[in-house]
């Protein structure tokens, strides 16, 4: 089935939808979720970068001549963006555990002893 | 002695790496045995920093390739050109000038923090993270790669945040780590969209082949938009400075210098990518004049934000976010003029770089300074202290010639680099440099401030500890050397590594690219 | 060798610290011809508040540097107000400044330049 470029409006979609989150939500596990939406947004982006329509995995050591494979490379992109995104969502919401126990809120717009 | 400064690429980012894993290993050996261990860690990253910047500036700053892997690193395309295909390094004058900064930065750090975590047990972790952060540093200055340049930001990322957020017993350090890794992330996030379009729309990811490939277009456009917003975030240029105020102030005193190293590479991202990736394919006028803009901001903003602080090492914050300021106007001036090549454009961009290895000297030893001075008031707070030149007398000495160098007093460093910045931004405006001079006196006000408030006033009737420790002492004292230094012989550094950096930046964008491409 | 040149000035560390203590010895040099009938802890050395007397100092008074530049602070009320609502720490504030500057740069690079 071709779905043209639907996918690239999805990952945009999911990047609007986090900075909407980050920008218009109070509390700070919904912060958290914005900042993995973009992240999900930019891994699908990535991933259909190197999509071609009926493609192959490219799991060869010698690749038959004439089979249609997807690229590997940016595939190899979203997995370290991955790991990478699950040490700073990680991180977040230790922050997060942290400041609950401190300031006694999630609400982003009473966390504002730094200021000024 | 060769093969090392062969491999040093590599091994500078390797060896912090290993070391930060082995630190928690070490530490069930002890304290001692694991400072030991740090220490020696620092010790030669430095000294690798040191020999790669010999070996590179021997060369006259030409850039060199580190290929990871077996030799043959290009393959030869149908079409008659080659591609780069291995993990490679590629290292040139500015890259070993800011493994110079870098190296300064954290060994004297590393050195102060020994003393300052004196009195606490543990700390295995913090040591990881300082480590962690120095390769992501290094790491950012070495590659040649746009992807991996976005793995070691997001190491940088995750390390600063894990060091701002460390004190998990003091509620504003966890605020601050929560905003600054928000804004982190989100950055680079968009870093790595921008990598993604180039990919897509080149089909590499190595710098010299991206920089080959770019025509210019409405994409290459939307990803130079990204790259450069994303890191003038990560840089803290205002308006978008709001997390580098918490984020050195919250952290531990000898980590806020490295933070600043951190922005600094950041900036040299920046920079890497404007001259090196895009060059003139874009308008250079255009971005140029984007960061004279930045500059005029972040210089204003952040002097006249730090003439209201009462905490001191917010206060210290604020200057060192007028201080990146300063790098962006004299890159600026010379990007703004690099078709034409003017020779004030080229002085311009040394003033900017030479303002960078000033800037870590200064900056690291206040913050340093900053450290030592809460360790014996037992507070930040401007109001609540005093008189602490009669107890800490040689501090006292320190604070002043770092606050004397960084808003540029002759004879020391910072006035040397700001002359050029001065006057290379005259002669394209003179607005610009009024907004320079004028901001470099009122920072000069922000510190007489602190240093009253702080050194000045009857003895305190509490005395606090008395003089820092030597621990202290001695990694302020080589700060305020290197500052004394800089000072008195900028001919000398002007000439041997400021040059050849600039040079690399302005003229060596087709050096750089037939480095990896050949021809 | 330790000196830089900008093509319009140039600037010689050593130079100048050699002049500035020389400087320093002629303005000694001009003192030593000053009065020397100065006497310490008379008279001569109150502070004249319109010939009324000098009130004692309360005892460790510390001028701090909150009030330093108050003055000056105060007459550029109008700025800071501004700048410090810029800074109001709220983390979807700084988002926003971050999109904002995305926005603003995004429309320059590709209508201007």
């Amino acid at each position: 089935m071709n779905v043209g470029n639907l996918p690239f409006i999805v990952s945009a979609l999911l990047v609007v939808l986090g900075i909407y989150t980050l920008l218009f939500k109070r509390n700070l596990i919904k912060l958290v979720i914005g900042v993995s939406l973009i992240e999900t947004g930019v891994n699908l982006f990535l991933v259909m970068l190197g999509y071609r329509s009926e493609g192959i995995a490219p799991i060869y050591t010698f690749a038959p001549a004439g089979e249609r494979m997807v690229l590997p490379t940016p595939q190899a992109l979203t997995l370290t963006s991955i790991v990478i995104g699950l040490a700073t969502t990680a991180l977040l919401l230790s922050f997060a555990v942290f400041i609950w126990r401190h300031y006694g809120t999630l609400d982003v717009h009473k966390i504002k002893e730094l200021k000024g | 002695m060769s093969a090392l400064s062969v491999h040093a690429p590599v091994l500078l980012i390797a060896i912090p790496l290993l070391g930060a894993f082995a630190v928690p290993l070490i530490g069930k050996l002890g304290r001692g045995v694991r400072d030991v261990f740090v220490g020696l860690i620092a010790a030669f990253t430095a000294a690798l920093a040191g020999l790669l910047a010999a070996d590179v500036f021997g060369r006259g700053g030409a850039a060199s390739v580190y290929v990871l892997g077996g030799k043959p690193f290009n393959i030869p395309l149908p079409s008659g050109m080659t591609a780069p295909i291995r993990i490679l390094l590629e290292v040139d004058g500015m890259s070993a000038f800011m493994g110079l900064i870098t190296a300064l930065v954290t060994i004297t750090a590393i050195a102060f923090s020994f003393s300052y975590w004196k009195k606490r047990s543990g700390g295995n972790m913090y040591y990881s993270l300082l480590l962690l952060l120095t390769a992501g540093i290094f790491g950012m200055e070495m590659t040649g790669d746009m992807f991996n340049f976005f793995v070691f930001l997001e190491v940088t990322s995750i390390a600063a945040c894990g060091l701002i957020g460390f004190r998990v017993w003091l509620g504003r350090s966890q605020e601050a780590g929560f905003k600054v890794m928000t804004l982190y992330t989100v950055s680079g996030l968009f870093v790595l969209l921008a990598v993604g379009l180039l990919y897509g729309e080149h089909g590499g990811l190595n710098i010299a082949y991206l920089a080959h490939g770019l025509t210019g277009g409405l994409i290459d456009k939307i990803a130079l938009g990204l790259l450069l917003t994303g890191l003038a975030m990560k840089a803290g240029a205002v308006p978008m400075h709001m997390w580098a105020p918490d984020a050195y102030g919250e952290a531990p005193a000898p980590t806020s210098a490295v933070l600043v190293a951190n922005s600094q590479a950041s900036l040299y991202g920046l920079f890497r990518v404007l001259f090196t990736l895009f060059g003139i394919t874009v308008s250079a006028a255009t971005t140029g004049w984007i960061l004279i803009g930045f500059a005029l901001l972040t210089i204003f903003v952040g002097v006249t934000m730090a003439l209201v602080q009462n905490d001191i090492k917010r206060l210290i914050a604020y200057g060192a976010v007028s201080q990146i300021g300063y790098m962006l106007l004299g890159v600026g001036v010379g990007l703004a003029t690099i078709v034409a090549k003017p020779a004030y454009g080229l002085v311009a961009m040394q003033g900017g770089i030479f303002h960078m290895i000033n800037d870590a000297a200064c900056i690291g030893l206040l913050f340093l300074v900053a450290g030592a001075i809460s360790r014996a008031a037992g507070t930040r707070d401007l109001n609540k202290m005093g008189g602490l030149a009669h107890t800490m007398k040689y501090t006292s000495v320190f604070f002043v010639i770092g606050a004397f160098a960084l808003a540029g007093v002759p004879p020391f460093n910072g006035f040397a680099s700001k002359f050029l910045i001065y006057e290379a931004s005259f002669k394209l405006s003179p607005f610009l440099a009024i907004i320079a001079i004028l901001s470099s006196i009122l920072l000069l006000a922000v510190f007489v401030k602190a240093f009253q408030g702080a050194f000045l006033g009857p003895r305190p009737a509490s005395p606090g500890g008395g003089e820092a420790p030597l621990g202290m002492l001695i990694p302020m004292a080589v700060l305020t050397l290197v500052v004394i230094a800089f000072g008195l012989f900028p001919g000398f550094f002007v000439e041997r590594i400021v040059t050849p950096a600039a040079r690399a930046l302005w003229f060596g964008r087709d050096a750089y690219i037939s480095a990896i491409l050949g021809g | 060798m330790n000196g830089i040149t900008s093509g319009f000035g140039t600037w010689n560390p050593i130079a100048w610290t050699l002049l500035f203590i020389g400087i320093l010895i002629v303005a000694f040099f001009v003192r030593s011809f000053g009065r020397k009938d100065y006497k310490r802890n008379t008279g001569q050395t109150k502070a004249f508040l319109s010939g009324n007397e000098e009130p004692d100092a309360p005892a460790g008074l510390h001028v701090s540097g909150d009030n330093l530049y108050w003055g000056m602070v105060h007459g550029l009320s109008a700025y800071y107000k501004r700048v410090r609502k810029w800074h109001s720490g709220d983390l979807s504030d700084y988002v926003a400044w971050f999109i904002g500057g995305l926005a603003l740069i995004f429309v320059i690079i590709v209508w201007v330049g």
